[in-house]
């Protein structure tokens, strides 16, 4: 074969070469393209949906705080002004505005704007300040989801009166109110300090999210020492033997068990055999222990495995013992991708609904948990416990509710991202 | 011309030459075989290490040179399959009957590896590390000192004692080679193994290796394994050839090269094998 058949030779294959390399450029470009196109399409959808959950229809009143209604006997008892008639005083208010109304059933339709939370409102600001009776406060109170739903544009006006929530008259009302400027929409700060409610404009995420932070302490507080030493023992100490092998494979199984699973697990085991309370954010966090449990383990035997073996020679070599070797060198080094691989999995796990669901964590909980043994939701189940809510309030809310948990999971990658390169060593 | 030698040939096969050493013996190794599963990776092993001498360990790859330097320390443990026999003493005591626990082993022979590994702490936490480990000093002032002394004696004080708290893998590969000669007589030991310590180094930094070995060789007995025929001939005194997991020859390094006794050894020497 002379040397010009070979220039020829490669000189035919080069195009396809190229070709091929081009090719597989392309489809990289356009496999990220659809990523983030989905990722674009995702953010979009749900932040039009929710953005409108972060503020909140409120009514300008001057209400006369009559000790008529509040404390009439002068108690001066808490708990005698806690039931004192708060709705009263705000009727009285609103009444005052439309003086033509007089018919009872058009007065019902008048109160029916305000929300139940507007007396609330009013009864913490006369508890905390009893110097409030008798005087006339000007306050911006809730309305009522359905009016807040009109404001927003998120009810059909030209459908007959019947099929609406709300009635030809109260528009009316409303109108009249946002002419004289008494209507405007301010920032729900209810969204993010107050628990679960029937009532949408009530209705908040603190708990969920209080419920599912407590969540994810326990799990962290327990599968990341678990799981790391089990991975040390496994990878360093173990002997290699069938039974270890075993070991192994069923950990990786269980790393890809649904993590239903687990919930039933943690139903027959915590809830009906230790006894432990449902819906608390206890069994949760036990639920999601052992179901992050092997993800930590696997992560955490990649990253010792990666570190280099020269390390270990060199701290074996200067006669430092085995667990020596292992937590002054070889751990530092591997505890990155630990951290990165722990995080990613509580990531995980407080995305998890299936297994909370299982131990009763999808119940309806307005409180907020104080400690881990009370009723409590989390943010996926509250996800899922305002999608199938039938309000129409509820719907942004869902959406708020989603971006609130992207939050949370984007501040945990973050954290992992920050963590590996502040510990990461440079060679 | 490739030798190919069957095992039927090193049947009852004794090695050549002088085994012992001619100065005060400081480990000797008797009967020594290794196993790497049903694999034989070294037959029948008798040498000496002698105090104030370098002994050059040479042969083709893969003849178990490496794998007899890393018995001498025990580092062949943390490979589970790997089964040593035989006896290897250090001084009077046997290190794989438990006469001799494994730390304190390691603490009496160091050893410097192929690459250079540094820890990836700063210089100074390199060197301390093992005095700190074994309590070697009771004040940060004896340590500081120790570290100085150690440094100063892998040449390597004056190129960096302004930055002796910058991480050690900054350094180059030999500054790193030296760093880890300096851990390694931190904790004073009576034998440095050393496993092809310049085969990762270039002409300048090998120079000053070999510089050094000469130097340490007056207060450690070194034991190392080479690939490079010249740089055994000018840093040892005896050298032990290795093939196909037997030890050949063992003799002073000049008679090896000079004057060797076996086949075996006249091929590799003169280049025919390897």
């Amino acid at each position: 074969m002379s040397n010009k058949s070979i220039t020829e030779i490669v000189n035919k294959n080069l195009k396809t070469r190229y070709k091929k390399e081009a090719r597989f450029k392309k489809y990289g470009q356009l496999s990220i393209f659809l990523a983030v196109t989905f990722l674009f399409i995702f953010f979009t959808s749900i932040i039009s949906k929710g953005y409108s959950a972060f503020y909140q229809a409120e009514i300008f009143l001057k209400v006369d705080l009559n000790q008529e209604y509040i404390d009439p006997d002068n108690t001066n008892d808490l708990e005698e002004i806690r039931y004192s008639d708060f709705d009263g005083v705000i009727n009285e208010s609103l009444y005052s505005l439309f003086p033509q109304i007089i018919k009872r059933s058009d007065k019902r339709q008048l109160r029916d704007l305000m929300s139940s939370g507007a007396s609330i409102t009013v009864q913490q600001l006369v508890l905390d300040d009893l110097s409030l009776i008798g005087q006339t406060i000007n306050i911006w109170l809730p309305l009522d989801d359905e009016v807040d739903m009109l404001i927003k544009g998120n009810i059909d006006v030209d459908l007959p009166e019947q099929a609406r929530r709300i009635s030809d008259m109260q528009i009316n009302f409303i109108e009249i109110l946002q002419k004289k400027g008494l209507i405007k929409n301010k920032f729900n700060k209810n969204l993010f300090l107050s628990g679960d409610s029937r009532e949408s404009e009530q209705a908040g995420i603190l708990g969920a999210f209080v419920g599912s932070a407590l969540m994810l302490t326990i799990t962290f507080l327990i599968a990341f020492p678990l799981g790391v030493s089990a991975a040390i023992y496994l990878e360093e100490f173990a002997p290699k033997n069938k039974f270890i092998d075993f070991i192994e494979v069923n950990i990786n199984n269980l790393a890809a068990v649904p993590s239903i699973i687990y919930g039933l697990l943690g139903l027959a085991v915590f809830i009906n055999y230790a006894g432990m309370p449902r819906s608390a954010p206890l069994v949760g966090g036990l639920v999601l222990a052992l179901m992050t449990f092997p993800v930590i383990i696997i992560a955490a035997r990649a990253s010792l495995q990666s570190v280099p073996p020269s390390i270990r020679d060199a701290a074996l070599g200067v006669g430092a013992s085995k667990m020596q070797s292992i937590f002054d060198h070889i751990l530092p080094l591997a505890l990155p991708g630990i951290l990165t691989g722990s995080i990613i999995g509580m990531a995980r796990a407080l995305g998890e609904s299936a297994p909370l669901i299982m131990i009763g964590m999808v119940a309806f909980v307005v409180d907020i948990p104080t400690s881990p043994l009370d009723s409590s939701a989390a943010l996926p189940v509250q996800v899922y416990l305002w999608a199938d809510s039938p309000e129409r309030g509820f719907v942004e809310k869902t959406s708020a509710a989603i971006m609130v948990l992207l939050v949370f999971l984007l501040l945990m990658n973050s954290l992992a991202i920050w963590l590996r390169n502040k510990y990461e060593i440079k060679w | 011309m490739v030798i190919n030698m069957s095992n039927n040939e090193f049947n009852n096969f004794k090695t050549v030459g002088n085994t012992k050493t001619s100065n005060e013996v400081v480990m000797s190794v008797e009967n020594c075989n290794v196993f790497y599963g049903d694999n034989q990776a070294l037959n029948n092993i008798n040498i000496d290490v002698g105090r104030s001498e370098v002994l050059a360990l040479i042969g083709p790859s893969g003849c178990g040179k490496s794998t007899f330097l890393r018995c001498l320390n025990r580092l062949n443990d943390t490979i589970d399959s790997c089964k040593v026999t035989g006896k290897i003493h250090l001084e009077e005591e046997d290190i794989y009957s438990g006469e001799i626990d494994v730390v304190m082993l390691r603490a009496r022979v160091g050893m410097v590896f192929q690459k250079p590994n540094p820890f990836p702490k700063s210089i100074y936490e390199n060197v301390a590390y093992g005095p700190k480990i074994h309590g070697i000093t009771t004040s940060k002032q004896e340590l500081d000192e120790l570290v100085e002394v150690s440094l100063e004696k892998a040449g390597l004080l004056d190129e960096v004692k302004d930055r002796i708290h910058t991480p050690g893998t900054s350094l180059s590969g030999g500054q790193q080679q030296r760093l880890c000669i300096a851990r390694a007589i931190a904790i004073k030991p009576d034998v440095i193994l050393m496993d092809e310590p310049c085969s990762a180094l270039d002409p300048i930094a090998t120079e000053k290796i070999e510089d050094l070995i000469n130097e340490l060789k007056e207060n450690y007995a070194i034991v190392m394994v080479t690939h490079s025929m010249s740089q055994a001939a000018r840093v040892s005194q005896r050298a032990a050839y290795f093939h196909l997991g037997h030890l050949v020859e063992v003799g002073d390094t000049k008679k090896i090269f000079n004057n060797p006794e076996h086949e075996l050894t006249k091929n590799y020497i003169s280049g025919r094998t390897g």
